[in-house]
């Protein structure tokens, strides 16, 4: 349904491109995403949204390239993007206004935009967060609220940058069951592979400005014991 | 991240349609304004306080912002009364004080806080979001609403940032003296400040754009003018037309 062909981004300023003769299709429900810091993962967010324009290649959404405002719109109401930084995210003073933004701006009365926002903050279990000021909520408190922000609006695919950052292990596995229990299409950034393995069935991984399919079994779910064993780590004798 | 906190009240005033607000504002502050007379300045600031008792503020939070006002105020106290000149003086030894000077600055005084309290009573007990639709549909340009809104918003982006790099150089122990360091580490605070401002003000204006946003800030239960609106609106304008008039009796 979401698609980059082709696609070479640069930087402005920058004469390497970050990201060349990239193909990425959005056709699993669930596909992780990693890659080492810099390598580009945020940057393919940002031309899967359109917030960046490729140099080269295009963006289609159903087979139809996304170039004027009209489509950029029906794009952005489709895909719904998690920040890295969930204080970028949240800009309205109460939580009830911020998860109603979208709803508002996509044409419901004010009426329906508050019943959306308050189901989507139940649904997340944040029944309760409605006046709440969104600058003063913990980290984690935060991200549940970013993501009602996007919910709320209905989106078919998600796309999350490592949502897991500065959650604590309960929050991470609420988020987890969370994610589990939605429909929509998922591709999620983390560095956290346990996380992955809980969350998506395909691994990509960008790496040297290209992207390029996991083998089958590199998502997996390792059970034993030792200090911080829930934590992203690698093994010295890799299988 | 928007500091909205007189806005959040059950208030008589904070129930006012914030479009009535706004008329009763611009007239009170333009009558208040303009004149000279004592008279008036002092029932304008009778009025502003029973305003913004009406408006059940935190008497604290109300008096750091008068203070505030009230600081650049001083300045015109230590400055007037000795550079005015004017016919009319009071000795003091070998200081004279002018008369006229005086009253400029009192006049001023009374002026001032006069204004900001109605201000605070009258617009500050309204979400922006409120306002700048009011200011909307009372026919201000869309572009010039916009640019409103937003230098608002962004002054705490910016005040947030110059905090947390201040924070930054306290924890490093830094203590400035007069030399070359402390001018070159103002400097870098400054511009950074800035540099990281645009920055997220660039990415909230990201996340605004993919959530629908097209350049109108829509309040989320919008308000209809009802009778106490009217009421509140007629009889404001009239008491004002009053204070206007006052220096005729
Ligand atoms: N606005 C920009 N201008 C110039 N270069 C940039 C800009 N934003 C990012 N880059 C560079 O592009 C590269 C990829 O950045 P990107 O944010 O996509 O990385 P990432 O894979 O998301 O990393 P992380 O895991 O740290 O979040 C980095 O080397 C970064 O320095
Ligand atoms: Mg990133």
């Amino acid at each position: 349904m979401l698609e980059l062909k082709n696609v070479r981004y640069t930087y402005p300023g920058t004469d390497q491109p970050i990201l060349k003769n990239l193909n990425f299709e959005v056709a699993d429900k669930r596909i992780g995403l990693i890659g080492a810091n810099g390598s580009g993962k945020t940057t393919l967010f940002h031309l899967l949204i359109g917030l960046l324009n490729p140099d080269e290649g295009e963006l289609l959404l159903h087979g139809q390239p996304v170039t004027t405002k009209e489509t950029l719109r029906a794009l952005r109401k489709e895909v719904g993007f998690l920040f890295q930084s969930s204080d970028d995210q949240l800009f309205s003073p109460t939580v009830i206004e911020d998860v109603a933004f979208g709803p508002l701006n996509l044409g419901f009365p004010p009426e329906e935009a508050r019943e959306i926002a308050v189901k989507t903050l139940h649904n997340l279990g944040l029944t309760g967060f409605e006046e709440r000021i969104t600058h003063r909520l913990s980290g984690g408190e935060k991200k549940l609220v970013a993501l009602a922000t996007i919910l709320s609006m209905q989106p078919k695919i998600l796309l999350l940058d490592e949502p897991t950052n500065n959650l604590d292990p309960k929050t991470r596995s609420r988020l987890i069951d969370i994610l589990k229990g939605l429909d929509q299409h998922q591709i999620i950034i983390s560095h956290d592979w346990d996380f992955l393995s809980h969350t998506t069935t395909i691994l990509y991984e960008i790496a040297h400005g290209h992207i390029h399919r996991c083998e089958e079994d590199h998502v997996h779910v390792h059970r034993h014991v030792h200090k911080a064993g829930d934590h992203p780590h690698h093994h010295q004798h890799s299988s | 991240m928007m500091d909205e906190h007189f806005a959040s009240g059950n208030s008589q005033l904070h129930r006012r349609n914030p479009k009535v607000k706004i008329i009763v504002a611009i007239a009170f502050i333009t009558v208040v304004a303009v004149t000279n007379n004592f008279t008036v300045a002092t029932v304008a600031l009778i009025a502003a306080v029973l305003l913004i008792s009406f408006a059940h503020l935190a008497p604290g939070s109300v008096a750091k912002r008068l203070l505030a006002v009230n600081s650049f105020i001083v300045f015109l106290w230590l400055t007037l009364p000795l550079t005015y000149g004017g016919e009319q003086t009071i000795r003091f030894g070998s200081i004279a004080l002018s008369q006229e000077g005086i009253h400029i600055a009192t006049l001023i005084t009374l002026k001032a806080n006069a204004i900001i309290l109605a201000l605070i009573a009258l617009l500050g007990t309204s979400t922006i979001a409120h306002l700048g639709h009011a200011l909307d549909s009372l026919g201000l340009s869309k572009r010039l609403c916009f640019l409103l809104l937003f230098s608002y918003r962004y002054i705490f982006v910016i005040h947030n940032e110059y905090k947390k790099l201040s924070r930054a150089l306290k924890i490093r122990c830094f203590v400035p003296a007069t030399n070359i360091h402390t001018y070159r580490t103002y400097g870098y605070l400054f511009g950074m400040t800035l540099v990281r401002s645009w920055n997220r003000a660039s990415r909230v204006h990201q996340a605004m754009l993919l959530r629908g946003f097209n350049g109108q800030l829509i309040p989320l239960d919008t308000k209809t003018i009802n009778r106490n609106d009217y009421f509140f609106l007629a009889t404001s304008l009239l008491l004002t037309f009053v204070l206007a008039i006052l220096p005729l009796f």
